[in-house]
């Protein structure tokens, strides 16, 4: 068992105690933090319903040792609210175009879109299936997705 | 030593696996943590690499490419890494997801030796000298000597991949590879292709149909001598279409969940002769 260590999530120090060595940020997230918003499904990089931002970069947590990880500036989607009841401009698309079915891949779609805009605020739409290339979605059919990347971005362009 | 080392620097590393020779090394964790996550590993002990600054660095020179364990797919694809080889980053883009392409790292994919590894065959195919760190010193070899199995290597306990050192050949670079979807597959068969202008050679290895990382010597020699190299003229279909044959001659494909044997062998032949086609396009004369 690894000593008690403390991972910065969202701004915030975390203790993290009496955890496992093998335990995945996702993992300690989730059932140790609380952070529910990141979702739990392949634990194995397949679908990226578990992505996060550690240092700034895109990353799914399930494939990140939580124990090797203090230090590092851990966000996940419950960070990136600010805007229309605490969502961000990127949530406020996805409600407004329909881009959520179930909801379950929606987070990490969240954060990855989130992560395209900051790199290229006007991708085209082979940029953004790219860039989503790993998100699985299994009910949408992503055409509202991609509707709802397009129009988050338009609307952080006008506010520049 | 706790349980988890987050090495900062190679000596930090170094010196944490000659304390504990039999701790596992985890890099960008995207196959590390699968196994962790499936149940299938149970390291008592962790050194962490993905932060040692001395992995991360790259370097580009007239003829010679440098790349450390830590570079990730994401630096090979937007760096001046993929100008420099483009084979490279023509590989690296095929692997996983943005998420993955920034976690997963040209060490890791050593270390972990997969013959679907697909930074790989672009090694072979760039005559890569593997360096490996020990407690005494380092030691270099080549990608044939270093993969000594499926999924196996010849680091010793104590022992870090440390960095990549490959040719940077005048002359066109393809890596090709075959999977059910454009992006998050595992390679059923791969490809790299190198063209060398000034040693009038032609290079080709190959990923997943075999159990290492086979050159096609023999399709090498053969074309080389087809290639009318002054002016890049005597790739014609005919020859793309037997330099296929031949490159398939040298795999040993097997079935498995991922494919079958026969269509393995099939696959790296369409991929040797259209990767042939491309580097030699008319116009192109197998320059870079």
């Amino acid at each position: 068992m690894p000593d008690p260590y403390t991972l910065r999530v969202n701004g915030t120090d975390c203790e993290v105690a009496d955890a496992d060595l093998t335990e995945s940020l996702l993992f300690v997230l989730r059932e140790r933090l609380g952070l529910t918003g990141t979702k739990n499904a392949c634990t194995e990089g397949e679908c990226s319903s578990c992505a996060v931002l550690v240092d700034g970069v895109l990353t799914c947590s399930c494939l990140v040792l939580a124990a090797a990880a203090p230090g590092q500036e851990i966000t996940t989607v419950e960070g990136l609210g600010d805007g229309r009841d605490g969502l961000s401009v990127v949530q406020e698309a996805f409600v407004d175009e329909g881009a959520v079915q179930c909801g379950f891949c929606t987070p990490g779609l969240i954060v990855a879109v989130h992560d395209l805009l900051e790199a290229d605020p006007d991708p085209s739409d082979g940029d953004v299936r790219e860039a989503l290339s790993g998100n699985l979605c299994r009910c949408t059919g992503y055409g509202r997705i991609l509707a709802a990347v397009h129009s988050a971005a338009a609307t952080k362009r006008s506010q520049l | 030593m706790s349980d988890v080392v987050v090495a900062r620097s190679l000596d930090d590393a170094l010196g944490a696996l000659a304390d504990h020779p039999d701790a596992t090394v985890l890099a960008g964790g995207t196959d590390l943590m699968v196994e962790i996550n499936r149940g299938l590993r149970r390291p008592s002990q962790v050194v962490a690499v993905a932060q040692v600054p001395e992995l991360r660095q790259w370097s580009v020179a007239d003829n010679r490419v440098i790349v450390g364990g830590g570079v990730t797919y994401t630096e090979m694809m937007t760096t001046a890494l993929a100008e420099a080889a483009p084979a490279l980053a023509q590989a690296a883009r095929t692997v996983g997801s943005p998420p993955i392409r920034n976690a997963g790292t040209l060490g890791g994919n050593l270390g972990t030796a997969s013959p679907a590894g697909d930074t790989l065959p672009v090694l072979a195919a760039l005559n890569a000298q593997i360096v490996l760190a020990g407690p005494d010193g380092e030691r270099r070899m080549g990608l044939d000597d270093f993969v000594v199995g499926v999924k196996q290597t010849c680091l010793q306990p104590g022992e870090l991949i440390v960095r990549a050192e490959m040719d940077r050949p005048r002359g066109r670079q393809e890596f090709l590879k075959i999977g059910p979807r454009n992006a998050m597959v595992i390679s059923m068969a791969g490809l790299a292709l190198v063209v060398d202008r000034d040693a009038r050679a032609v290079r080709c290895a190959l990923g997943a149909v075999a159990a290492g990382i086979p050159r096609a010597t023999e399709a090498e020699a053969w074309v080389a001598e087809r290639i009318h190299w002054d002016n890049g003229a005597g790739v014609d279909d005919a020859v793309a279409d037997e330099f296929g044959q031949r490159v398939a001659a040298a795999s040993s494909p097997i079935d498995d969940h991922r494919s079958t044997a026969a269509y393995r062998r099939h696959a790296v032949a369409v991929l040797a002769t259209r990767a042939l086609k491309r580097a030699f396009a008319e116009g192109s004369s197998g320059d870079a």
